[in-house]
């Protein structure tokens, strides 16, 4: 299992990177989606939406079920990883490269965890 | 095997529909198809030896065990397909005039009282096709309460983490928002989060109990008060009726609408062997407003009659009626002492397998269970590598239909069993050492698990590119 540094970690398994103060792009960590199985369908929102911290933003299906993505940072969205609509296994592939969606105006955001307090978070199975 | 279409050759038919013996009536030129349909055009032995192909590669409750969790398998009584052939209830047209039915609409009134008085309700309609149907309805008439009481602020209704995917799908298409509520350790409703989640924005609750862990929800009566106390109704799930039906009611534990899977609990045929009936009860404040037309006693006879603020039809004519003529069959020929000991087997026989598996396999809530349970394979796939979908795959290779699996989400690694109580001590025995066989082959061979199924008429199908290239139809080239 994979905990890049360069990343924050939701408490509901989303990593945010943070281009600038209040830009940032959100995917799914390397622990969700082994957890998930191989994805095999992406629902994304679109450019404009708004996103609203703690709220579902998108959902991932795999052949077991459909699970939510919620949004850990609010703003509004500013792109869509279209990539991923037509090849969903990037997410099993390259969890921490195929991110999910822009949000530019943060305003605010969840108390985010460091990879080490994350891979902690994981080992116990939350 | 070849698919119907590459069978087809030009110019065969299949002669289904009578010679015309009335004045014909053309479809009018401008909704008629510029092309015929390209259809398999097959004789009828051709046809027939096809479909009968077909079946010898499937499996169903006639060919051996089917604990499909939440599903409710159970052996439907021949009796029933005998009176449902009566030509008294087959030889008729749903617009013929009500005195020349009156015995069908007797047995409609019949069947839905003796349901009411099954569940504790006060109507019943069959109108609805099946379950998704049936809760659809259901919260329907929730809706249709509130706003014949100008209370439009009612925009919520309140789902458990354990609920069938059905319910938060039906308050969407029903034009309400879904409110989750986490299951608490003993995987029951958490109260606390109920009561913070309840309030003047709570149009109801959707709710199963036994619950799809299979747990009877203790709290159900401060569960359907606190739902009350803030103004909402609540819809009772009937998917597991069948661990507590003739002992206890959804009525007496406070709920105000019903669905029941007639084809899981009243043995009418599930699945492919359909078509189902989610046949939907409520207490009498909602029965204004159930879908017309509703069969009632009238006079000495029957009648139909329509609600006075009816949502309106939810399907063509009465719904699946012989459906439910089958139904009808199975209460009068077991009766209500027949009802209430196959709830208590259906109780018994899953509580006997999962004693018999404890030790083997973690059981996601030990403990009593009704009428089903849920084992969590996460151990297993942590130390083999076995998931709960290679054990499911290696039971094909045992004759034997899989549970219920990866649900309800709140398990990881979900097996969902329900033997249903029409299955035998060498049955559930059969099936438990199977299970027993498969734990002990998950350590020595695992690599075998993987691999299964072996003996069935195609191996293990690669799902994941299914699901992310489909072929949704047939390529003519």
């Amino acid at each position: 299992m994979y905990f890049p540094k360069d990343v924050s970690y939701s408490r509901t398994h989303e990593w945010v990177r943070m281009a600038d103060g209040n830009t940032a792009r959100v995917g799914i960590t390397d622990y969700a989606q082994h957890e998930l199985g191989d994805l095999v369908f992406v629902n994304l929102p679109e450019v404009g939406d708004e996103a609203i911290m703690g709220e579902r933003i998108a959902d991932v299906e795999s052949v077991k079920a459909v699970s939510d993505i919620f949004s850990p940072l609010s703003g509004r969205i500013s792109a869509v990883n279209g990539a991923i609509l037509d090849a969903p296994e990037l997410l099993n592939s390259d969890p921490y490269g195929a991110w999910l969606f822009e949000v530019r105006g943060v305003t605010e955001h969840e108390d985010l965890m460091g990879a080490e307090d994350y891979e902690r978070f994981c080992e116990k199975g939350e | 095997m070849k698919l119907s279409f590459e069978k087809s050759r030009p110019g065969r038919f299949f002669p289904v529909m009578p010679e015309l013996d009335v004045p014909e009536e053309k479809v009018p030129p401008e909704l008629a198809r510029a092309a015929l349909p390209r259809l398999p055009e097959m004789s009828p032995p051709d046809i027939s030896r096809h479909y009968s192909e077909l079946a010898r590669r499937t499996h169903g409750v006639n060919d051996g065990f089917y604990p499909l969790g939440s599903c409710t398998m159970k052996y439907n009584p021949k009796i029933n397909d005998e009176m449902a052939n009566l030509p008294g209830f087959t030889r008729i047209h749903p617009l013929q005039p009500e005195h020349t039915v009156q015995g069908c609409l007797e047995a409609m009134v019949r069947a839905g009282e003796m349901l009411c008085e099954i569940t504790g309700m006060d109507a019943m309609t069959f109108q609805p096709a099946a379950g998704a149907h049936g809760e659809f309805t259901g919260v329907l008439l929730i809706k249709a309460y509130h706003a014949s009481r100008g209370d439009g602020a009612r925009t919520k209704i309140i789902v458990p983490d354990s609920a069938h995917g059905t319910n938060p799908a039906t308050v969407s298409m029903t034009g309400f928002q879904a409110v989750n509520v986490p299951s608490d350790s003993s995987g029951c409703v958490d109260l606390d989060a109920l009561r913070a989640a309840a309030g003047p924005d709570t149009a109801g609750l959707m709710l199963t109990n036994p619950n799809t862990l299979g747990l009877f929800d203790r709290n159900i009566l401060e569960i359907t008060r606190v739902i009350h106390d803030a103004g909402g109704l609540c819809y009772y799930d009937g998917a597991n009726l069948n661990a507590i039906m003739g002992i206890a009611r959804p009525g007496d534990m406070g709920f105000d609408v019903v669905h029941l899977n007639l084809h899981k609990t009243f043995s009418t045929p599930h699945g492919g062997g359909g078509p189902g009936s989610g046949a939907v009860g409520c207490k009498s404040l909602l029965a204004e407003f159930m879908p017309a037309p509703l069969a009632a006693r009238r006079g000495g006879g029957y009648a139909f009659e329509s609600p006075p603020q009816s949502v309106g039809r939810v399907s063509a004519f009465y719904g699946n009626f012989l459906v439910m003529a089958r139904a009808l069959t199975y209460i009068i020929t077991i009766g209500g002492d027949g009802l209430r000991d196959a709830a208590r087997n259906a109780v018994l026989n899953a509580n006997y397998m999962m004693r018999r598996m404890s030790g083997a396999y973690d059981a996601a809530y030990p403990g009593t269970c009704m009428h089903e349970f849920v084992l969590s394979l996460d151990g297993l796939k942590r130390e083999a590598g076995v998931s709960a979908m290679d054990v499911a795959k290696s039971l094909l290779d045992r004759r034997m239909h899989p549970p219920t699996m990866y649900f309800p989400m709140i398990v990881k690694e979900a097996l969902m069993i329900e033997p249903t109580e029409t299955e035998s001590r060498e049955t559930l025995d059969y099936a438990a050492d199977a299970f027993l066989d498969i734990r002990l082959q998950a350590e020595r061979d695992p690599e075998a698990l993987r691999a299964a199924p072996v003996s069935t008429p195609v191996r293990r199908l690669d799902e994941v590119n299914a699901a992310r290239h489909p072929k949704l139809r047939y390529n003519f080239g």
